[in-house]
């Protein structure tokens, strides 16, 4: 009985509650029951939130019973995990660092704000790459999550945590931060729904800063149409954050039921050659599969040509620029000063703050956080800064321009979402630059603070998920949830059901 | 150690000096600069505190608006152009009263770029100050040295952060080399730190007490042989916050820099401090290369959007200037340079004003700002503004005066009855029963008497000579208690005698 509970959809999960057929007390019980069946296996969470998301729902379920849920959203009562990058209050909060070990936030990011006024219970805080700085999840400094399908693979990173989570059904719905693609290639190792808003579509308040001007909060999910509403829940202007847009959430769930009646007559989709849209360059299973998903999108009517934009080829360049110099600067303030951890030096080192804050750092950061903090403290050096940090701002307005011409030819834009699906644990670890290379795909969209979304489109050949890109216009986020949801669909009819249920799920008791 | 010094009017002739500030501005702001936190000076430590204040993990700066318009108005005051697109950018580097370890300013787009303040001089001229830039920035913490001698951070076991003052709103003023300065060096620096003391008090934009740090400077010195040769190199006294110290820091670095240069040394590019104790600079840190602050721009802040129409709206708020104010006010008083000045160096000008506007002649005004109040400050080492006794007390003295209830000795005893503290100027009075006799038969009757006890000076005054008449006032004034108004005295006696 709970399983069936715990694989419905949100959307569907919701329904029940609405319905009064499940509480929200039941249901946040149900998932906690899968965590604790799951996680010796999966260790997809850094920190359970059980007798608080209990009573999240007790307070939800009383407020339903006295029929005092007016102006909540559809997704009310359905239980949630959250990314440990952003903060919670009197729930620890780590960035799945030693740096920050034992740090108990004493407010609330504006999404949990959002999430705890829509009466949606936290499970729990999900595990990630340390300071979301990875694409394993290998990077934590509390250890690997495992991916469902696949206990010898990784996740995809940086949020491995909340992707594992809601493909093995720990959770339903779950949020992610996206600086370079750490919900979208997590989602596509997982066969999950992962999506990046517009850059200031949802606000970053709470929101661990990695890099400032690339980093956007997002929804992960089993469907898109439970992304969507998730995506309504969090969205809107902020005025606590000053890059948040000053406009309402895109009809997003609108968009999605939309595309689930399969019609995407006049939709034009285009094909970027630059990462992977002609089918070519990447892993051959990931090929396959995307030019099967093309082929369904144009037999349900969309109008489908090849794109390029020529710059996407220097972005990965750009990126790992811009992104190691803000973190060098964001990650600056974990000193032991204030909080986190702290490490006074050895006896016979002078006791001095300035060399606490060094041993601090030197004991509470991982290996691939410094390498970033100090490529990006060289970039922003003076004599080095034009060079370095000025032309990939330069490249990343010819990215911005690029998407821009492309959008006026086409509504969406699409590309494969990682080139390869999940790899084994310990296979690029000692190769960074191999790491770097596979967010490729992802990168473009934080570049240019478009929205992106990836939907899974099948496994290859050793049944490992792949995921489907799709791009949109800047503050249009809708217009990719239409197709997303149409492939998705279109797919489920071959698949006869949702990609999960291709993975065993020993964890399930039955 | 003693350093070598040079007589000060042997250096300036050897050596051409220019001279540098750059002024920190705190606003006088409610709330911080990026977040509502409440700003509010002596509060208990850490209790102005917001999570962006304390640089928390995902917490994000928000502008404050009101901190921009008091930037645009200085801008305007100060003659600069108000650029339309400004940008915050971080200043990085570690420092324990540093929440985030980036301060928040600007760098190559400011609010405020080029422009100029006139400075009025002793003499009267006026010396034009050209300004580089004026942009806003966020403060930092103060730390506090326990254990060491003096709270310095030497010797000290430990420190205490106190972040109230993190992210309290400044403006600093920059401005460019300043040459042609000669032997007023210090002068024109001095000069410079009162005129836009004023400027800012008169925009109500900073409440401007040097003594609490609402302003300092970073006083900049360098010397080079000639106007036309290159700059020197300069050293940068920091935090220098009394008028005085500016003064002297100026003075104090041509001397010692001209007996450097004068032995065929080399001055050091460092930073250095005042020290009010020994009267002399210090050698602080050596300004190198290493210093790098890595600016970028503050990718939590969009770029500053100053529309024309904007600037136009804050124009029509601006306040009168005070220099065109003090023109003004001079005009209408009807007094000199010289008394101007006086008035202005005394600190008396919104007093005075305020009385004139409470009622009084500026004379009257100014003889009790300038005289008894004024002394009476200096005794007691407090300022003007200070003195327990407000314009509208000294309104109402000079207009028991005016009325003929009060001569100039009792009103001098009753402003100094205020000054004590037993009330306003009629609750003094009547305390103290200070009225001046109005009742003429008491008065006739003891003039009666002083002629009667005097008969050689009724006959000098029948005869014309006027000078005994001051002891004969006198006696009567005596015989009152000093409650007689004099006038109303010898125009008795003059009717007597005549009579």
């Amino acid at each position: 009985m709970s399983n069936e509970l715990v694989k419905l959809t949100a959307a569907q999960m919701a329904e029940k509650i609405r319905n009064k057929e499940v509480s929200s007390r039941e249901l946040t019980q149900a998932e906690l029951d899968v965590i604790e069946a799951a996680e010796p296996t999966m260790h997809a969470f850094l920190h359970v939130a059980a007798d608080e998301a209990l009573a999240q729902a007790d307070a939800f379920d009383k407020k339903l019973a006295a029929g005092d849920t007016e102006g909540l959203p559809e997704l009310a009562g359905v239980p949630i995990a959250i990314k440990d990058m952003i903060v919670t209050k009197g729930i620890p909060t780590t960035a799945a660092s030693k740096i920050l070990e034992g740090w108990v936030p004493p407010y609330d990011a504006t999404v949990i704000e959002k999430i705890k006024a829509a009466g949606m219970p936290i499970l729990g805080k999900t595990n990630l790459d340390e300071f979301a700085q990875g694409s394993s999840t290998e990077h934590s400094a509390f250890g690997n999550t495992y991916n469902p399908w696949n206990k010898d693979c990784v996740p995809g990173g940086s949020g491995g945590g909340s992707a594992a989570a809601v493909s093995s059904y720990e959770a339903p719905l779950a949020l992610g931060t996206d600086t370079g693609g750490s919900i979208r290639q997590p989602a596509s190792f997982t066969g999950s729904v992962g999506v990046k808003p517009t850059y200031g579509g949802v606000s970053r308040y709470g929101a661990i800063a990695m890099a400032s001007s690339l980093d956007q909060i997002g929804p992960c999910a089993r469907t898109v149409l439970d992304a969507a509403l998730l995506h309504e829940v969090i969205g809107g202007n902020d005025r606590r954050d000053s890059t948040s847009i000053p406009a309402p959430v895109p009809p997003v769930a609108a968009a999605a039921r939309e595309g689930l009646k399969r019609d995407l007559k006049g939709v034009r989709i285009g094909l970027i050659k630059e990462i992977g849209g002609t089918g070519e360059g990447f892993q051959p299973g990931v090929a396959k599969r995307f030019n099967e998903a093309v082929e369904q999108l144009k037999s349900m009517g969309a109008e489908v040509t090849e794109v390029s934009l020529p710059h996407l080829s220097y972005s990965l360049g750009a990126y790992y620029i811009i992104m190691p110099s803000e973190v060098s600067s964001n990650l600056a303030r974990y000193d032991g000063m204030r909080y986190g951890l702290r490490v006074m030096p050895p006896t016979g080192v002078p006791q001095t703050a300035a060399n606490m804050m060094a041993y601090t750092r030197e004991a509470g950061f991982g290996d691939e956080v410094k390498r970033r903090i100090i490529l990006g403290t060289y970039a922003l050096s003076a004599g080095y800064y034009d060079a370095w940090y000025g032309s990939a701002q330069k490249v990343r307005t010819l990215v911005i321009e690029d998407f821009a011409k492309a959008f006026e030819q086409v509504d969406v834009l699409a590309s494969p979402t990682a080139p390869t699906t999940a790899f084994k644990f310990g296979e690029k670890t000692s190769d960074p630059l191999a790491m770097y290379l596979g967010d490729v795909t992802t990168i473009p969209a934080n570049l240019a603070g478009v929205p992106a979304i990836s939907v899974p489109c099948g496994v290859d050949d050793s049944n490992m998920p792949v995921g489907f890109q799709f791009f949109a216009p800047q503050q249009h986020d809708e217009a990719m949830y239409k197709p997303a949801a149409a492939l998705e669909a279109a797919l489920e009819d071959t698949w006869g059901g949702n990609i999960l249920t291709k993975m065993a799920t020993p964890w399930l008791a039955d | 150690m003693a350093e070598k010094l040079m007589k000060f009017s042997e250096a300036v002739k050897k050596y051409d000096p220019v001279i540098g500030l750059e002024t920190h501005v705190e606003l006088c702001t409610n709330t911080k600069l990026f977040c509502p936190a409440h700003v509010e000076f002596g509060a208990e430590p850490n209790t102005q505190l917001t999570p962006v204040s304390l640089g928390l993990p995902g917490s994000l700066p928000v502008i404050n608006a009101t901190a921009v318009d008091f930037a645009i108005k200085l801008g305007l005051a100060l003659h600069c152009k108000i650029n339309e697109w400004s940008q915050f950018a971080r200043k990085n580097y570690f420092y324990p009263d540093m929440p985030r370890n980036y301060q928040i300013s600007q760098y190559d787009k400011p609010t405020n770029g080029e422009g100029y303040l006139d400075v009025e001089l002793d003499d009267g001229s006026i010396f034009r100050v050209p300004i580089e830039r004026a942009h806003i920035e966020d403060d930092a913490g103060k730390n506090t040295h326990v254990g060491g001698a003096d709270g310095r951070i030497e010797g000290a076991d430990h420190s205490l952060c106190d972040y109230n003052r993190a992210g309290v709103p400044l403006i600093e003023i920059v401005t460019k080399p300043i040459t042609g300065v000669g032997e007023r060096a210090s002068e024109i620096a001095g000069a410079y730190m009162r005129t836009l003391r004023d400027i800012v008090k008169a925009l109500g934009i900073s409440h401007a007490r040097m003594e609490q740090g609402n302003m300092r400077a970073d006083v900049n010195v360098s010397l080079r042989p000639s106007p036309d040769a290159p700059l020197g190199t300069r050293s940068e006294t920091k935090n220098v916050n009394t008028f005085r110290g500016i003064e002297k820091t100026v003075t104090y670095e041509i001397r010692r820099q001209a007996a450097i240069l004068d032995d065929g040394g080399e001055i050091l590019q460092e930073t250095r401090h005042w020290d009010e104790a020994t009267q002399t600079t210090a050698g602080g840190r050596l300004k190198t290369d290493a210093d790098d602050y890595r600016y970028f721009p503050d990718p939590d802040l969009v770029m500053l959007h100053i529309t024309p129409e904007h600037i136009e709206r804050i124009k029509a708020q601006m306040p009168e200037m005070p220099r065109e104010r003090r023109n003004r006010l001079q005009s209408e008083w009807g007094i000199s340079d010289d008394a101007m000045r006086d008035i202005v160096n005394a600190g008396a000008l919104d007093l005075i004003e305020d009385t004139v506007k409470a009622g009084a002649t500026a004379q009257g005004a100014r003889k009790w700002w300038l005289g008894e109040i004024a002394r009476a400050a200096n005794e007691q080492e407090k300022s003007l503004d200070d003195m327990p006794i407000s314009p509208s007390d000294v309104a109402e003295v000079e207009k028991l005066i005016a009325d003929g209830k009060l001569n100039d000795k009792l009103a001098k005893k009753t402003v100094l009855g205020v000054l004590a503290g037993e009330g306003t100027p009629s609750e003094v009075v009547k305390k103290h029963g200070y009225e001046v006799v109005q009742d003429t038969g008491a008065l006739e009757a003891e003039v009666d008497k002083a002629l009667a006890a005097n008969p050689d000076i009724v006959e000098k005054l029948k005869s014309g000579n006027m000078k005994p008449m001051g002891a004969i006032i006198g006696q009567v004034m005596k015989a009152t208690r000093g409650q007689a108004d004099a006038k109303a005295v010898s125009a008795l006696v003059m009717a007597k005698i005549k009579g």
